[in-house]
């Protein structure tokens, strides 16, 4: 199924996916924090940083193209601002609300590549994030496999029984009625995950993983990691 | 026999209006193997539900000699929840976690277990259902005769008391009702199975109950419900 790929990606065995959570997620804001910071006249700059994140695909050994693709989704949203920007008589700053935009989210998706949810949760947990949105985190992810899931059967049974309909307005009735009947399903799985859960012991929080490991390498990629960020930022 | 699951004059609703269970008594003692028969919509999966706590409804039910109802502390609960194991009907329900590892030791988790022993704990369960190749494996990729093995995995990774299934033989091919059949013989556990499967229950229970329309229409043995309420073993196509 293809909801399970980013899944399948974080199981598998690289160096970049061998580091402890937490120092994923120190890496990542650090070259957040680079990326939103940069200036729009210093293009060479984001090259820099798309050099960064080419490398770590090669790392952790991830497809490229089905990464970009993915982290392609984020480009409607921002393109929308970008377009506005540009209109407005700003074009460099509009190029660079989409690069940053994109940048931010393949590099977002990579650390979610690399890293199990399990352990990224263990690492927020370990960062002080409040219990609660670490819950509706782990939720929302699991009931986004259970929603996309109902939408796969619906859709197989849609196209055996509108293979024939070529009229977009039938189409769109049928799609319209089709989220209804989504939403409610979903919300009966859901219900029925919640007592699956509350039958095994579940009492508001998800079991701890096995325990984080921060060790010297995990040190040694913080540091090289905002070094590299803050020589593409500063000097380019 | 000790009775371990004690059931006086239950009745539930549901919100919708639907009288659910009107009344009804039911005990089980220390390692038997009992069936619950009837039609869809008579109250089974209802009752069964009400075991574990998940429903509370009126009357009296107790489990292991603690009491379930809307006073009862999270704590009593808690423990309730980890000597019944609840097998659901839909295993998909059942599996949420990324990897089958990982499902399988989330109730030793929550029973407090520490990562490992939890690990070690769901290898065990999963070795005694025959998966042991699964570890790693996410649960969506299972056939449904794997997911219901998983499923019950879980549950014996909790080590309960008692065992209640839910139409666990629904969507299993001869030869996987066979294997879970012969898996069933062998656990030490009472069981309570909840099935429309005649042949599969008079092979493992030794008194069957059988549910009409939210009651307990008559109890006995397996053959006798068949005989007694029709309940044909198999279904007669020839007209």
């Amino acid at each position: 199924m293809h909801h399970v790929v980013l899944e399948r990606w974080s199981r598998a065995a690289s160096p970049l996916h061998a580091r402890d959570a937490r120092a994923k997620l120190a890496a990542l804001l650090i070259f957040l924090v680079a990326v939103s910071t940069t200036p729009p006249r210093s293009q060479l700059a984001f090259a820099g940083y798309a050099l960064m994140l080419a490398a770590a695909v090669l790392i952790a050994r991830l497809p490229a193209a089905a990464l970009l693709r993915r982290a392609g989704l984020v480009l409607p949203f921002s393109a929308t601002f970008a377009l506005i920007t540009w209109w407005s008589g700003d074009p460099l700053r509009a190029l660079s609300l989409a690069e940053k935009s994109f940048l931010s989210g393949l590099a977002v998706l990579l650390t979610m590549a690399t890293t199990p949810l399990v352990q990224l949760v263990a690492a927020l947990d370990a960062a002080r994030v409040p219990g609660p949105l670490l819950l509706v985190i782990q939720f929302l992810y699991r009931y986004l496999f259970v929603v996309s899931e109902q939408a796969q059967h619906m859709r197989l049974a849609a196209q055996c029984r509108l293979g024939t309909v070529h009229r977009n307005a039938a189409r769109f009735r049928a799609a319209g009625g089709a989220v209804g009947v989504l939403f409610a399903r979903s919300w009966e799985r859901a219900d029925g995950i919640d007592r699956a859960m509350l039958a095994r012991g579940f009492t508001g929080r998800f079991p701890a993983s096995e325990p984080l490991r921060f060790g010297w390498r995990d040190g040694a990629f913080v540091c090289a990691c905002m070094v590299v960020s803050l020589a593409v930022r500063l000097r380019v | 026999m000790t009775c371990i699951i004690e059931v006086r004059g239950l009745r539930y609703r549901y919100p919708d209006g639907t009288q659910a269970l009107d009344g009804v008594d039911f005990h089980l003692d220390a390692g038997e193997c009992v069936a619950l028969l009837g039609a869809n919509g008579s109250g089974k999966t209802t009752f069964a539900l009400h075991l574990n706590g998940l429903l509370l409804g009126e009357g009296s039910v107790e489990v292991c000699g603690a009491r379930l109802d809307a006073a009862t502390p999270p704590r009593v609960l808690a423990e309730v929840r980890a000597k019944v194991g609840l097998v659901f009907q839909d295993s998909d329900e059942q599996l949420f976690m990324p990897t089958v590892l990982e499902d399988v030791a989330f109730g030793p988790a929550n029973l407090g277990l520490s990562p490992a022993l939890a690990a070690d704990r769901a290898r065990a369960a999963l070795a005694q259902v025959g998966m042991s190749g699964a570890l790693q494996k996410a649960p969506y990729h299972l056939s449904s005769g794997e997911k219901r093995r998983v499923a019950l995995a879980g549950v014996l990774a909790m080590q309960p008391e008692v065992l209640v299934l839910d139409e666990p033989t629904t969507s299993l091919d001869p030869p996987g009702q066979r294997d879970l059949t012969a898996l069933l013989r062998q656990l030490p556990q009472a069981k309570l199975l909840v099935t429309h499967d005649a042949e599969f229950a008079g092979a493992l229970a030794t008194r069957a109950v059988f549910f009409e329309r939210g009651r307990v229409a008559g109890q006995g043995t397996v053959a006798e419900m068949v005989t007694r309420f029709g309940w044909s073993r198999r279904p007669d196509f020839r007209g």
